[in-house]
């Protein structure tokens, strides 16, 4: 009898997913031949015998997560023909989800690093191997392991040099570049509305009759847990209307004269752009809550929150101060895209100083959305509405987009974050000032 | 190449210190056995008696209880003594006048009256001076609040640092180490005055710290470069200071690169390693991926014999082969 193991069907693989039995227990093979299906972090591949016989048992039912090296079926040599009594029923400790090699209730022993990246990324240490002394989970694991469950596969993208043993000095590991404090930079999922979607605790049982049970992903796991832990920060919200008419000429006329360039500007990257130049104007705000300590970040990285399939993702841009708005406009379209692709690489979804959040395209007029921690806040961008006011006693017409900021209190106090507003609706309002 | 400043020995900037500040301040005074007509047991007063006389650069008995104590009491009075103990050896039978009276006076008489005093010697082993001789003891004082605890390892730290510490207001325990005296380094020239407390990273590295202080400091610059060739880039930060320890810089190095070693010249029980260790399980306990270590002294009285004494003192292979098994339990490659 010989054993079919899950098999590493790319570089980046860790585990697969059994996605469909092409065989059942009885029949016969022929080498080559296949007999499942398996989803990879990459695509549908075909497991395939290497040897005649007959298959004695699948010891994995299908939609299971098998790590690599597991045994998932058994293939006999077929004298007695197939034992038809024989299914699918697989021994309890051979199916469990994810790369469980331990005993279940066992601790694993972990580095306080590994821990803390994994807290960091919503990933359960049981589901991890150990590279280190004694199985110690290590750095190293926790990075592959977020590596392989990126949506689209990550790191995956990267150059096939074994891109989830990237080195610990690898950016996506210390990131004391982007990071002024130091240390691993925390993961900027998602800050949103979509908070509201997550359903209380406890109220899923016995309603599962009624309901379609839909299994957490990492990153919806990862969103859940981050959000909550917003939750518990005290916070304040901030409404500034903006009267954008001027904004918007402004970007129609940019779009004009550099349409042969092929630049396209949004909305979003003038807000961006604005934001970044006005937080450089107030430090205090592009800050960080540390525990025990504040961390006020000298450099600028705006983080726009994106609706993907998967869930939500916050893309980075990095030194938005810095950048001129045809860079910004066109790197922000490639994260996007890159968002929406699953594509994304950690170190361009993690790093963040402080983060927007726009819903104006669905004509949301005003919300608030949660703050995106450690950011000290975050802003939240309604559509823009044409509104009548009184001046100079006529009635006239204006758009006006609503901005929200988010606040944690325990690093920002109501003046200093209702200046940076007023900044911000100033920049905004003499549209110039975004290009200073 | 003659662009390239001249260097001096440490025992140079250390006699150069001395005579800049007995130059500039009349109430500095040395006192000290030896160090008059015979210049000190190593050299560090040369020439210092026929330049200030014999008021202000002192022979005394072989009682270092007692001139300890008289420096304490001059500095009680004005003066700023700067004493100087043969080794750190002798300074245990002054350890009452340290630790009693110099850490305690300007606490218990309600500041009545600051003891500018700075003592001198030099720790450590290796010159098969034997197991009373040989000792590095420093962390007994390093223990003691009251005291300020210093530990140069280069020249121009030796000069800055002892400038520091003659014209500061506290009792100063200067830590000088036998295998450092003759090693060279470029010494700014004009006056240099160190911020006491203040460590230094010496070497900037992205993938392991070497947390070290006086001769440690040489031997993990030397690994360190070792390793450079290899492509693994190690940290070097230099404690200077014991007492008070800058906590801050080594925390921040290692919340950076998430491993760290240290290397001490002490024993390892109860050692300068143990507090290292100790501050980084509070200040950069999630940044770690893997347990501190430590490399320090076998746990013996150190032996006369050159082979063993040779196998008892921490040196550059064994911190090597803990860098290494550290690099190895974090899955690094360079």
């Amino acid at each position: 009898m010989s054993e079919i193991f899950m098999p590493r069907l790319s570089d980046t693989m860790e585990e697969g997913v059994i996605a469909r039995w092409t065989k059942k227990p009885g029949d016969a093979v022929k080498a080559g031949e296949v007999i499942a299906e398996i989803d990879t972090d990459k695509a549908t591949m075909e497991l395939e015998v290497f040897e005649d016989g007959v298959i004695e048992q699948l010891l994995v039912e299908e939609g299971a997560t098998v790590p690599i090296g597991q045994v998932v079926a058994l293939v006999g040599p077929g004298a007695g023909g197939g034992t038809g009594g024989t299914t699918t029923a697989a021994p309890a400790a051979a199916a469990p989800e994810g790369p469980a090699a331990r005993e279940p209730g066992t601790r694993v022993p972990m580095s306080p690093l590994a821990r803390k990246i994994a807290r960091e990324h919503g990933i359960d240490p049981d589901t991890l191997a150990g590279s280190g002394p004694g199985g110690r989970v290590v750095r190293q694991d926790v990075e592959a392991a977020i590596a392989a469950l990126a949506p689209g596969g990550g790191a995956a993208s990267a150059p096939g040099t074994g891109a989830p043993q990237a080195t610990p000095a690898a950016p996506s590991g210390t990131g004391s570049k982007a990071a002024p404090a130091g240390g691993p930079p925390p993961p900027a999922v998602v800050a949103g509305p979509a908070a509201a979607a997550v359903p209380a605790a406890g109220t899923t049982a016995g309603a599962a009759a009624d309901a379609t049970e839909i299994p957490l992903t990492q990153m919806r796991k990862a969103t859940a847990r981050r959000l909550t832990e917003s939750a518990a920060v005290p916070h304040f919200d901030l409404t500034i209307p903006v009267t954008v008419d001027p904004l918007l000429a402004f970007r129609a006329d940019i779009n004009a004269r550099l349409a042969e360039d092929g630049v396209k500007v949004s909305v979003t990257d003038l807000l961006v752009r604005a934001v970044a130049v006005t937080l450089r104007r107030h430090p205090k705000v592009n800050s960080s809550w540390d525990g025990d300590r504040i961390l006020q970040h000298r450099r600028v990285h705006v983080g726009m929150a994106v609706a993907i399939e998967a869930g939500l993702i916050v893309p980075v841009i990095r030194d938005a101060d810095a950048k001129g708005l045809s860079v910004l406009a066109r790197e922000s379209k490639e994260l996007a895209e890159k968002a929406r692709a699953g594509k994304l690489r950690p170190e361009e979804f993690s790093g963040g100083t402080f983060t927007l959040s726009n819903l104006g395209m669905f004509g949301i007029e005003q919300f608030t959305a949660v703050i995106n921690p450690p950011e000290a806040a975050i802003l939240a961008v309604g559509a823009s509405v044409a509104e009548p006011y009184v001046e100079e006693g006529a009635l006239r017409e204006r758009t006006v987009i609503r901005l929200t900021m988010t606040s944690d209190h325990r690093v920002l106090d109501g003046a200093v974050s209702a200046g940076f507003l007023r900044d911000l609706k100033q920049t905004l309002e003499e549209p110039l000032r975004i290009l200073l | 190449m003659n662009a390239e400043p001249a260097q001096i020995t440490y025992r140079q900037a250390l006699n150069d210190t001395l005579r800049a500040e007995l130059t500039r301040d009349p109430n500095v005074i040395l006192l000290g056995e030896e160090i008059g007509k015979f210049e000190g047991s190593y050299k560090i007063t040369a020439g210092l008696l026929k330049e200030f006389g014999p008021e202000r650069v002192r022979d005394t008995p072989i009682a270092e209880e007692g001139f300890v104590g008289a420096a304490i009491g001059a500095a009680m009075l004005g003066l700023r003594p700067v004493v100087e103990i043969m080794t750190l050896n002798f300074s245990l039978i002054a350890i009452d006048q340290i630790v009693n009276h110099g850490a305690k006076i300007y606490g218990m008489f309600g500041g009545q009256t600051p003891v500018p005093v700075v003592i001198r010697f030099p720790g450590g082993g290796g010159q098969q001076l034997a197991a009373t001789h040989s000792q590095n003891l420093e962390v007994w004082y390093a223990h003691v609040p009251g005291l300020k605890v210093i530990a140069p390892s280069t020249p121009a730290d030796a000069k800055a640092m002892l400038t520091a510490a003659i014209r500061d207001d506290d009792p100063v325990i200067f830590l000088e180490n036998l295998a450092l005296y003759n090693t060279k380094g470029v010494v700014p020239d004009g006056e240099q005055v160190a911020e006491i407390g203040r460590a230094a990273v010496v070497r900037e590295g992205t993938d392991l710290t070497v947390i070290t202080y006086s001769r440690g400091t040489l031997i993990a610059l030397e690994v360190a470069r070792r390793f450079a060739e290899e492509g693994i880039s190690l940290e070097v930060v230099d404690l200077r200071s014991l007492r008070p320890l800058d906590r801050a810089t080594f925390c921040e190095s290692v919340r950076r690169t998430s491993r760290a070693v240290v290397l001490e010249d002490d024993w390892l029980s109860y050692g300068i390693g143990a507090e290292i260790s100790a501050t980084l399980m509070e200040c950069a306990f999630d940044y770690l991926d893997a347990p501190v270590r430590r490399v320090a002294a076998a746990e013996v009285p150190l032996p006369y014999a050159k082979p063993l004494e040779l196998a008892a003192l921490p040196d550059a292979e064994d911190l090597a082969r803990v860098v290494r098994e550290v690099l190895a339990a974090t899955g690094f490659r360079s």
